[in-house]
């Protein structure tokens, strides 16, 4: 790993956070949570989940899964991707949109060296909990206040999905500042600044993929069950 | 009703695997936000000391199937097994969920 890096011959590539960023106490905490969250998750999902949504969920995963290898370039030679929780959440709730991330997250770990195995707990945290369940109930709150029009839907999908990915990162700083490895003012902003214009890119593909389906499917897009009509 | 739901799953599975085959590949090679910030600012080397990594058994390292010598066509293979790999494990899990849902009504 580290020889194949140095000599350049195959980049390696991580998206999420690696081993050795975020300190054990912390891993263990976000751990807690996770497996907590991911719990709920799953005893929700033998309650509610039936023949119609079970292929949606499958689906869901492998467009998060494909849609995460597209990095995009940011600002200066840095680049970004699409997170998909909001997306996820949309069309199957919060609870589904934190057990596809987690899934996704697992298999990337396991299967592709992609983010720490030390810090699953930490990254399905950021992404599992602060993106698919708190930022879903975000899109519930906004859309709850926006006019019950396909644009008020589309403006909700569009900050809720922008936000889950600038929290994400917020989250990450803080784990990162309170292991020690980097200053909260250093890579508070650092983090910041970058994932407010990823979750640009984020808000256009998750309002773009929900835009489509609700002009083709809007009976696959779960949100529109659970919230009445747009 | 469950023709077109049918569909509609296969229709996605298809774009994701189209975007995986043919469109990861030619993905952004900068490293990400988080990366980037490591190099910056000095803290990178902390993944990489030796001995940090608590899994090196990862079949598919850095999303290039192994033995493919073009990257390109390594990056390709990986995205679709990976897209395949998940759909699998994603609808297997949540049908295992639901059947034992459907076996207690």
């Amino acid at each position: 790993m580290l020889r194949s890096f140095f000599t350049g011959e195959r980049q390696r590539i991580q998206m999420h956070i690696p081993d050795g960023f975020v300190s054990a106490p912390i891993n263990i905490a976000t751990f807690a949570v996770s497996a907590t969250a991911l719990g709920a998750a799953v005893v929700k999902a033998k309650k509610e989940l039936d023949e119609r949504t079970t292929p949606l969920l499958g689906v869901t995963a492998a467009f998060i899964f494909a849609a995460q290898m597209l990095n995009f370039p940011v600002a200066g030679g840095t680049s970004g991707h699409f997170l998909g929780a909001v997306l996820a959440g949309i069309l199957l709730g919060p609870f589904n949109a934190c057990l596809v991330l987690g899934l996704v997250l697992i298999i990337q770990c396991l299967v592709f060296a992609d983010g720490g195995l030390s810090a699953l707990g930490s990254n399905i945290f950021n992404m599992g909990v602060v993106g698919g369940i708190v930022s879903t109930y975000f899109f519930y709150v906004l859309r709850r206040m926006l006019p019950k029009t396909r644009l008020g839907f589309s403006i909700a999908t569009a900050i809720s999905s922008w936000s889950s990915v600038v929290l994400a990162s917020v989250s990450c700083s803080l784990m990162l500042a309170l292991s020690g490895t980097s200053p909260l003012s250093v890579v508070l902003p650092a983090m910041g600044g970058v994932h407010v214009l990823i979750g640009i890119g984020e808000a256009l593909i998750t309002t773009t993929v929900i835009g489509t389906l609700l002009a083709l499917r809007p009976d696959l897009v779960g949100a529109l069950q659970t919230g009445g009509a747009p | 009703m469950r023709n077109p739901l049918k569909s509609a799953i296969w229709i996605g599975v298809g774009i994701s695997l189209l975007l995986a085959a043919f469109i990861a590949p030619f993905a952004s090679s900068s490293p990400d936000g988080l990366e980037r910030i490591a190099k910056d600012h000095g803290f990178l080397g902390k993944s990489e000391a030796p001995g940090v990594s608590v899994w090196n058994h990862a079949p598919v390292k850095d999303y290039a199937m192994p033995g493919v010598k073009n990257e390109k066509v390594a990056t390709g293979a990986a995205g679709v097994a990976g897209a395949l790999g998940t759909f699998a494990a994603a609808y297997g899990f949540a049908r295992l969920a639901c059947r034992k849902n459907s076996d207690k009504a």
